[in-house]
This record gives structure tokens, C-alpha cells and sequence, in this order.
């Protein structure tokens, strides 16, 4: 009861827990979309070396004093998502190599410039909440949530347009080539979008644990369901209650918000596993 | 009956090489050609050509009165779908993606093809299941409906039958023959040399680099070529004479 009230207040209070809540759940819905996708492409190191770049774009913005880091953020972003499909469609080592030379390259010239030029006296804390989004969804300006939650909805629109589209080139890339659609055009829509989801997932958790967002409850739902729509329909709903819960749970415990949804995300995997362990053998 | 596909003196490589040369062949209407070779003899490459995703080095591959959209492709299994959790109904429909353009979802005749292909195929019956969870057999069935509803002009195989036992490959080749009697073109690329010499109609030899044969199941039988390969994979039993 006391945590209730705690929380009415909060919400009843204060517009930033609000816009936290509403731009926390609208990021937790448009990440788990494409997670199924990314997860069976294997193109999941693709969101992770992504999500580097994105730090090391933050950096430098951070850098330039710009009052709006997303006009950096975002196209440096697209473009590595662009160069990284690239280069994962000839070789898949070179790909590799080249996600691992970008991301910690990224990661290193972030820091460096952040230390070279420091914005704000405790630099650690910068670095802490851009790699953990420890406080950045509650910092968040009335902007910000706007272009957060717009960038959310197109997100949302496009992967509903395209949906049997994503899924035919998703699961058979040759088919939909020699039947006449243009799968590279779609490879790349599915590499934009994810550099969008990251560029605004990263407010809400960090650009450490955004693959996290992106994968889990993907992973999750696949342990149990079976058709390609029931599994989009369950990870974005888990996806949307860790995120709900996360948020609420780090309002009333203090704790980081990042990191409090993904460890909620990783527990819903770990039921899952279970459920998923436990049917095969009944089924064996 | 009308040439669908004619191929002249094609040359197929990647950057680093020459594949196979001088490769030429015709296909009518209704023809049943299986395109045989050891492996790395350039049979892929020569599909991925004929499919229009990589031009030939030198020579000409001409279609005539098929479009891009009006071939089925049952292409080899990959790794990414053994662990694809997606239903049966779910793939056959997939197979009209083509004929969408940019609305966004299926309408009532797509629907509805694909329905009646799996009823053809005999596939109905598991039609919410997951496609892990299927038989090879069943699978490849799966993967045949998705590229009928594609198309009914033409299909082209790549090593439909790989991985399957033997009963199930004699049902798949069987299942094919049958499409073809209804006047479906089929291009198979195998190195069954028993199987495409039962079914199919023309036989399309490549050997290392070079063609070594086109003609009919007939010539095919009666020459140097198929009699060497035949007595190889048929055993001892059959020798050469």
C-alpha cells in the first residue's frame, strides 16, 4: 500500500515520470519487433556493434555542445548500419571483424573524448549513464519525448507495413530474390530501423544493454511459441511488462533504471527456458 | 509448345574464376530438364544465372515469356530455418509476397491459394504446425507449395531431395513428376543420375569447367557420357557394355 501511494504521487507529481513511463514502453515495444528478425538473421552482432557506434556518436556530440544530440547521433548511426550490412554479405568473418573494429574503436575515441573534453565535472557519471542510461530517461525533456515517441511510432507503422515482407526475406532470403523481390532493399530497411531503435533505445537504457532489449525478449518467446506471429505478439508483449515494471520498480527502489529492465527481461528468459524444458520433456 | 528459356554458349564464374563454360541448353514448355554434376561442378552457379541473380561472365541467358515473378524457387535449406519458429500456413502464404507490390497484407485470392496448394500437396492437415517441428519430407513439401503459389509456369529445384530417406525422396520425386504432368516446366539441378534419367525429360550434363551433355533422357542413355555415369551410380550390376 505504502509503495502505491509512493507511486501515485510520483506519477500524480511529476511530468518527467510520466513522459519516463510513456517513452519506456513505446522504446520496449518498437526494440522487441525486430528482435525475432535480428535473432534469426544472425544479424544480432549487427545491434550490438551498432549500439557502440551510437556511444561514440554521443561523445562527440557531447562534445560539440549541441543542445540536441540526436542530429549527430542518429546519422552517424544509419550510416554504420549501412556499411555494416555491407560488409556482413560478402564474408561472414570479415563482418564480424569489422562489427568488432567498429565498436571498440567507437568505444575508445568516446571515452577519450569525453575525458579530453570534459562538459561536466564528473565525468564518470556521463560515461556511466551513456553506457547504462542510469538516469538519462528521466532527464528527459518534453523534446525529447516528443521526437522519442514519434521516431517509436514510425518504427511501429513501417514493421506493420512491411511485416509478411520482413517475415518472407527473414526466412528465405534466395526465394524472395529469385521471385523478384528486391531482398537487399529489404536487408537494408531492417538495418535503418534497427539504428533507429537503438539511437532511441539508448535514453532508455544505455547503449551497453540495448542489445539486450533488442534480443531477450525475442529469445524468450521462442522458447514456447511456434508461429512466427505469435512470437512477435509475445516478445513485444513481454518486452512492454519488463519495461513497465522495470520503470516502476526503479522508482521505488532507487535502482538504475537500465539495468532494472533488462534484468527483468533476463528473468522472464530464464521462466521461459523452463516452460520450454519442461513441455519437451513431457512431450519426449 | 514454346522455348521458355534458352541459354548460348553461357560462361558462369565469380571474379576469381571461371566456373563452367560454354554451357548451352533450351527449355520448352513443359520440359522436365535436370541439370546434373558433381559437386562444385558449377550446378549452383549456373541456377543462381538462370535465376537472374548473377549474370554470366560472357554469352546470354534469355527468358522468353516468363518474368521474374513467375518462377518458383525451392531453393536448399539453410541454417537459419531449421530453427525457424514459423507455421506451415505461415510459409505457403509467403510465397505470394511477389504478387503484393506494396500492399502490405495478403487479400482473400492469396489466401485462398495458398489454402488449396497445401490441399494439393497434401499438407492441409498440418497447416498450424511449426515448421521446425516437420519431417525433412514434409518440409520440402512445405517449401514446394510456397513456390507454387508463387507460380505455375515454371519451378526451378536445387537439390530438392538432399537429406531425405529414401522414401520420402521416391514421394518428393514422384510428387514433382506429377506437377509436371500438369504442365508445370521443372529445372532440377541433382547429382541423382538414376532418379533424373526415371523422371525427367532432359538431361543437362556439366562436367568439371564444361558441358559435357544436352539432349533427351534418350540420346542421353544411349551416349558415352550417361552410360559411364549410369553404370558409376548404378552399381555394378548394370556395367558398361
Amino acid at each position: 500500500m505504502e509503495y502505491l501511494e509512493k507511486l501515485v504521487t510520483y506519477f500524480q507529481n511529476y511530468a518527467f515520470v510520466r513522459y519516463a513511463f510513456i517513452v519506456g514502453l513505446l522504446i520496449a515495444l518498437c526494440s522487441s519487433l525486430l528482435g525475432v528478425t535480428l535473432v534469426l538473421k544472425r544479424f544480432s552482432f549487427i545491434g550490438d556493434g551498432l549500439s557502440h557506434v551510437a556511444f561514440g556518436a554521443m561523445a562527440v556530440a557531447a562534445v560539440t555542445g549541441l543542445t540536441n544530440r540526436m542530429w549527430i547521433v542518429l546519422p552517424v548511426t544509419l550510416l554504420s548500419a549501412v556499411l555494416l550490412l555491407r560488409t556482413g554479405q560478402h564474408t561472414r568473418i570479415k563482418g564480424d571483424a569489422a562489427v568488432a573494429m567498429i565498436s571498440v574503436g567507437a568505444l575508445a575515441v568516446g571515452y577519450m573524448l569525453m575525458n579530453l573534453f570534459p562538459t561536466s565535472s564528473n565525468i564518470s557519471g556521463d560515461v556511466c549513464s551513456t553506457l547504462f542510461g542510469s538516469t538519462s530517461i528521466l532527464t528527459l525533456r518534453g523534446v525529447d519525448v516528443a521526437l522519442c515517441a514519434v521516431m517509436a511510432i514510425i518504427v511501429i507503422a513501417v514493421f506493420l507495413l512491411f511485416y509478411h515482407k520482413i517475415f518472407a526475406v527473414t526466412f528465405d532470403e534466395s526465394f524472395c530474390a529469385a521471385t523478384g523481390i528486391r531482398a537487399n532493399l529489404y536487408n537494408l530497411l531492417i538495418a535503418v530501423i534497427t539504428a533507429v531503435i537503438i539511437v532511441v533505445a539508448m535514453n532508455l537504457v544505455g547503449s551497453l544493454l540495448i542489445s539486450a532489449l533488442i534480443i531477450f525478449p525475442a529469445l524468450s518467446a521462442m522458447r514456447v511459441f511456434r508461429s512466427f506471429r505469435s512470437v512477435i505478439i509475445c516478445s513485444s508483449v513481454i518486452s512492454v511488462v519488463c519495461a513497465g515494471m522495470g520503470i516502476i520498480l526503479s522508482i521505488l527502489f532507487s535502482t538504475p533504471v537500465g539495468s532494472t529492465i533488462v534484468t527483468a527481461d533476463l528473468l522472464v528468459f530464464l521462466i521461459f527456458w523452463g516452460i520450454s524444458f519442461v513441455t519437451e520433456r513431457r512431450a519426449s | 509448345m514454346s522455348t521458355q528459356l534458352r541459354c548460348v554458349n553461357a560462361s558462369l564464374g565469380y571474379e576469381d574464376g571461371i566456373v563452367a563454360e560454354d554451357i548451352s541448353f533450351e527449355v520448352q514448355e513443359g520440359n522436365y530438364l535436370c541439370i546434373l554434376g558433381e559437386n562444385g561442378s558449377g550446378k549452383s552457379t549456373l541456377m543462381k544465372a538462370i535465376l537472374g541473380l548473377r549474370a554470366p561472365v560472357r554469352g546470354e541467358i534469355e527468358w522468353c515469356g516468363v518474368g521474374a515473378k513467375e518462377i518458383g524457387y525451392l531453393p536448399q535449406q539453410t541454417v537459419v530455418q531449421k530453427d525457424f519458429p514459423a507455421s506451415v500456413r505461415e510459409i505457403v502464404r509467403s510465397g505470394c509476397i511477389a504478387k503484393m507490390g506494396l500492399r502490405p497484407f495478403y487479400n482473400a485470392d492469396e489466401k485462398q491459394l495458398a489454402e488449396s496448394t497445401m490441399q494439393q500437396l497434401g499438407i492441409d492437415g498440418i497447416a498450424g504446425r511449426c515448421y521446425r517441428d516437420l519431417s525433412g519430407g514434409q518440409q520440402q513439401r512445405v517449401l514446394l507449395a510456397r513456390a507454387l503459389c508463387a507460380t505455375r509456369k515454371m519451378l526451378l529445384l536445387d537439390e530438392p531431395v538432399t537429406g531425405l530417406d529414401p522414401r520420402a525422396q521416391m514421394e518428393l520425386y514422384e510428387l514433382i513428376a506429377r506437377l509436371n504432368q500438369e504442365g508445370i516446366t521443372i529445372i532440377m539441378v541433382s547429382h541423382d543420375v538414376r532418379a533424373a534419367v526415371e523422371y525427367a525429360s532432359h538431361i543437362l550434363h556439366i562436367g568439371s569447367r564444361r558441358q559435357l551433355f544436352f539432349g533427351t533422357v534418350e540420346d542421353y542413355r544411349s551416349s558415352r557420357v550417361g552410360q559411364s555415369f549410369l553404370a558409376v551410380q548404378g552399381g555394378a550390376e548394370d556395367g558398361i557394355s
